[in-house]
């Protein structure tokens, strides 16, 4: 049926990638570039007494060292999230205070990164030290330090309990659902800092154009926002700024962050100069992280199995700053939640503040750390029913044409708009789980023995495809003398392989092949505008936008081929490039039409710009089923077998779209396994490298086992969903499940490691 | 100080300061395949070939390559004429971002020229130096097999 799309196209970066050749942000030079590095904060929670920079600024080779003292103070939010941001206005470039360690307290930028770290040295800054909030138990105890106690920030839900957001939703009454069950479950969790560790660290170079203006040239994932957030903080209109994005080495929604590019830009505009931000590996580890989230489920269920009541409470820890710090956390209930069809529906949901490393968005954005405690607790519900956990799932998850009172009830960080489930294989995927897992033959811990126990487990999963009625994007589409297109679009391919696909979707809608759409993609001068990569939204809503966008263009060339065919427009067959004239089957190609449209006759430029946004926000579906060994000695897991089943509707590069779910998936297996934060005791992070903090290399990846369940979303471009984010929710429930299956403790503290298993299974 | 190599075939003479790593003079002199992921040799995405071997080049200094043969990305091959391992690595979906791909690919290639015909034990510890987040490794692993495979039948 498709042409194009739902075909494993190359990559159209692929070769230049593989050659070496794609110029990331630092693969262009720069003359007289300055090297900016940051002074941070050696305290979790301190005021800042005085600071004396004039030693440094001194210092040979030293050409501009910025702090509070002489930078404008505009509160802002780094979320890059769109206008305006659903996040408190709680940063600031500097502050008189730092609020955790590695807070930057100044920058110095040198000739050189060695000049600029020996003048980093001779700041002087006197701090008074304050007690230090470093757990989510503590931020909220009666007499705590408040952490933002400045008085010209604003949005935060309530500053003298350090609570950055808050929200409390109840749909029915849960409270007599669950007093009325005839069986109920209450399970907590707390989840882990850990980081998105993408291979190319944040960097920016910023420098001036010919005419004067602000060029950011920057690893983000939105770039527009870029551009909004640093001219309110550079104070400059955002005429003068100009955000490039080039190829990107990896962003998993740590570089939908805006807070290296003002720095760099400030930099730029004291000096002249070119000035570049590169953070080194230990601090990415410090940059943006994963919010830890306490997550408590109840649930209640008849004898039968259907639940009546699910309730969740979260409290997240949002770190120094609330960067995303409400709609991460409103998100563990509006994208868990719906899964089940429960009457009675409560989430009570809080942010809080703590002297952390700060937290932003991760691929998953609060459902990883939701599904981990809600998918533990149906276990333990089918237990106490003796019912197959299968089953349960079977009977009570969300099926085609049904509906949620959440998807109403919660959105992102605000009320969230009604939609009904238009495609779903999740029983399907399910049913391939049981049979591929022999789930039939799994045996309950209480019959295993000896040192190696293997155990079962499975959990499932949705997600969302962009934000509806937020999220917008948009395309523009010109031919080319030779019948070839310009496909530009605001959309930011962060390693996605969203400029493939978005090509296949423009050839699909234009009737030719992906050879002939030239894409350049999140340039703010050249490009029409889109909000980021981010919320699995680019092949939903920037998909929507290149397909409208492709249909305009295609009734152009039909249009001016009847012209020059002689026949109506209905007349016209369009294919490969070509118009065929129904009438007397004359052919005209379509760089034979562009020509006639550029030179010959009334003439013009064929060519649309289109945008889009979608009304709902169709969930991709996903099942895992996994069977795991446990080394009863040791307490080490090993993955025997990790099958994940995944709906994303038509998938419009299949290839790429597994290569998405394989990529979630082991970077939730490590998550879920070996990565996590060591802290001293004064909130110091400990383990910022790659040999302390462990993610997995290509040995420890065994029994993958990707599939993905073709549907029709028919709201989506082609029939697509969203694919990049549903990947990482699932190895914590489902190994926690298997945990248990095998030697019959149940996983509240992660990552799983060793110590921990043996721990748990000692008490 | 004056270091002479040779350099994807090409002999060459570079200027280094004396504490200079072998990454940073690579792409000061416009090696740009070479990325700077860690600077502690843990990710590979630096990684060049040096006399037949694998080496973190953020690990070495400069002075240490003096008198040595190198080969970067560079000379593997190009867009318009790829090798046999970039063409592969793209068909099987092993590039997303790329980042840390012209270090797998270095990577490939000399355990390609050692061994034509490798089991997975050997791949997969002849690619446990490159680290991978966007992937999972899966499609990494497949474009290895897939390479030797077609470079046996070459």
């Amino acid at each position: 049926m498709f042409k194009e799309v739902n075909q494993s196209r190359l990559k159209v970066d692929g070769l230049s990638l593989a050659a070496g050749k794609a110029l990331f942000v630092d693969d262009m030079d720069f003359r007289e570039l300055l090297i900016v590095k940051f002074m941070k904060s050696p305290h979790a929670h301190a005021e800042i007494l005085s600071i004396d920079t004039s030693a440094a600024e001194a210092f040979s080779g030293v050409h501009a060292v910025i702090h509070h003292g002489n930078t404008p103070r505009i509160p802002h939010t780094t979320a890059g999230q769109g206008h305006p941001e659903p996040s408190p206005y709680d940063t600031y470039m500097f502050d008189k205070k730092v609020r955790y360690v590695g807070d930057p307290v100044a920058a110095v930028a040198a000739d050189t990164a060695e000049i600029a770290l020996e003048a980093i040295k001779l700041i002087k800054v006197e701090y008074k030290e304050l007690e230090a909030v470093l757990s989510i138990a503590d931020a909220s105890k009666p007499g705590v330090p408040v952490i933002h106690d400045e008085e010209d920030s604003f949005g935060i839900y309530d500053r003298e309990k350090n609570l950055a957001g808050h929200v409390d939703v109840k749909v029915g009454d849960v409270e007599k659902a669950l007093a009325d069950s005839e069986f109920t479950v209450e399970y907590e969790i707390e989840t882990h800092y850990s980081q998105h560790t993408p291979i190319e660290p944040h960097i920016c170079i910023s420098y001036l154009e010919e005419k004067g203006r602000l060029v950011l040239r920057t690893s983000t994932q939105v770039p527009f926002h870029v551009r909004r957030i640093c001219a309110k903080v550079l104070e400059m209109p955002e005429k003068n700024i100009r955000v490039v994005k080039p190829r990107i080495g990896g962003g998993f929604g740590t570089k939908q962050e805006v807070y290296l590019e003002y720095y760099a830009g400030m930099i730029t505009k004291l000096t002249g100069r070119p000035a570049k931000i590169e953070l080194t590996r230990e601090e990415e580890f410090i940059s943006r992280t994963r919010h830890p989230m306490a997550v408590k489920v109840k649930l209640g269920a008849n004898v039968d199995g259907m639940l009546n009541a699910v309730e969740m409470d979260v409290i997240s820890n949002t770190g120094a700053y609330g960067s995303h710090a409400l709609t991460v956390m409103f998100n563990a209930g509006s994208k868990c939640l719906p899964l089940y069809g429960a009457e009675n529906v409560r989430f009570n949901g809080s942010t809080v503040y703590t002297n952390l490393p700060v937290a932003g968005a991760y691929r998953g954005y609060g459902a990883t750390q939701g599904y981990a405690c809600l998918e533990q607790a149906m276990d333990i519900l089918a237990e106490k029913l003796k019912m197959c956990p299968v089953q349960l799932r079977k009977i009570n998850h969300i099926k085609k044409d049904e509906t949620s009172p959440i998807f109403a009830a919660l959105g992102e960080g605000k009320e969230g708009v009604p939609q009904f489930i238009k495609s779903t294989a999740l029983s399907e995927i399910i049913e391939w789980g049981e049979e591929g897992l022999n789930w039939s033959d799994t045996k309950p811990h209480t019959e295993k023995t000896g040192r190696f126990r293997r155990g079962k487990g499975m959990a499932i999963f949705m997600q969302g495809s962009g934000i509806p009625l937020v999220d917008m994007a948009s395309a523009s589409i010109k031919i080319n003398d030779d019948g070839s297109f310009n496909l530009n679009v605001g959309a930011t391919d962060l390693g996605t392989g969203s400029d493939t696909v978005l090509s296949q979707i423009a050839a699909e809608a234009l009737e030719t092949t992906t050879d002939n759409i030239i894409i350049y993609s999140s340039d703010t001068d050249m490009t029409p505008f889109d909000v980021g990569a981010y919320a699995s939204s680019t092949t939903y809503i920037s998909g929507g936008a290149v397909k409208v966008t492709g249909e305009e263009v295609l009734k152009q060339i039909r249009m001016v081929a009847a012209d020059m065919l002689k026949c109506s427009q209905e007349e016209i067959e369009l294919k490969n490039s070509i118009a065929t004239s129904k009438k007397d089957g004359k052919t005209k190609t379509y760089g034979d039409i562009a020509k006639y449209a550029l030179y010959i006759n009334n003439q013009f430029q064929i060519g649309y710009i289109g945008s889009h946004i979608s009304p709902v926000s169709p969930p991709p579906f996903m099942g895992v089923f996994t069977e795991i060994e446990v080394d009863t000695w040791t307490g080490k897991i090993e993955i025997i077998k990790y099958m994940c089943g995944v709906d994303c509707g038509t998938a419009i590069n299949p290839k790429l779209a597994e290569g998405q779910v394989e990529g979630a998936v082991v970077n939730g297996l490590s998550y879920a396994l070996t990565e996590g934060y060591l802290f001293n005791k004064k909130g110091k992070m400990m383990n910022g490298s790659f040999q302390d903090y462990k993610i997995y290399n290509i040995e420890d990846v065994q029994g993958l086992e990707i599939k993905l369940f073709s549907t029709f979303e028919p709201s989506g471009p082609f029939g697509a969903k969203s694919v990049s984010e549903i990947g990482i929710n699932g190895p914590i429930p489902a190994i926690a499940n298997a945990l248990y299956n095998a030697v019959g403790v149940r996983a509240v503290r992660f990552p799983m490691k060793p110590e921990y298993i043996l721990e748990l299974m000692e008490k | 100080m004056d270091i002479k190599v040779t350099i994807n075939g090409v002999k060459k003479v570079f200027n280094a300061d004396p504490g200079e790593k072998l990454l940073d003079l690579l792409r000061r002199e416009g090696y740009k395949g070479a990325k700077r992921g860690c600077s502690t040799g843990d990710c590979g995405s630096c990684a060049v070939i040096i006399n037949g071997k694998l080496v973190n080049s953020c690990l070495i200094f400069a002075g240490q390559a003096d008198g040595h043969t190198l080969t970067t990305i560079e000379a593997i091959g190009t867009v318009n004429e790829p090798h046999i391992i970039q063409r592969t690595f793209v068909e099987e979906g092993a590039v997303q971002c790329g980042f840390c791909t012209p270090g797998m690919i270095l990577a490939t290639k000399v355990l390609l020229d050692k061994e034509k015909d490798p089991t997975l034990t050997q791949i997969r510890e002849a690619l446990s130096g490159n680290l991978c987040r966007c992937t999972g490794y899966v499609k990494i692993e497949n474009a290895v097999i897939r390479s030797a495979d077609k470079m046996r039948s070459e």
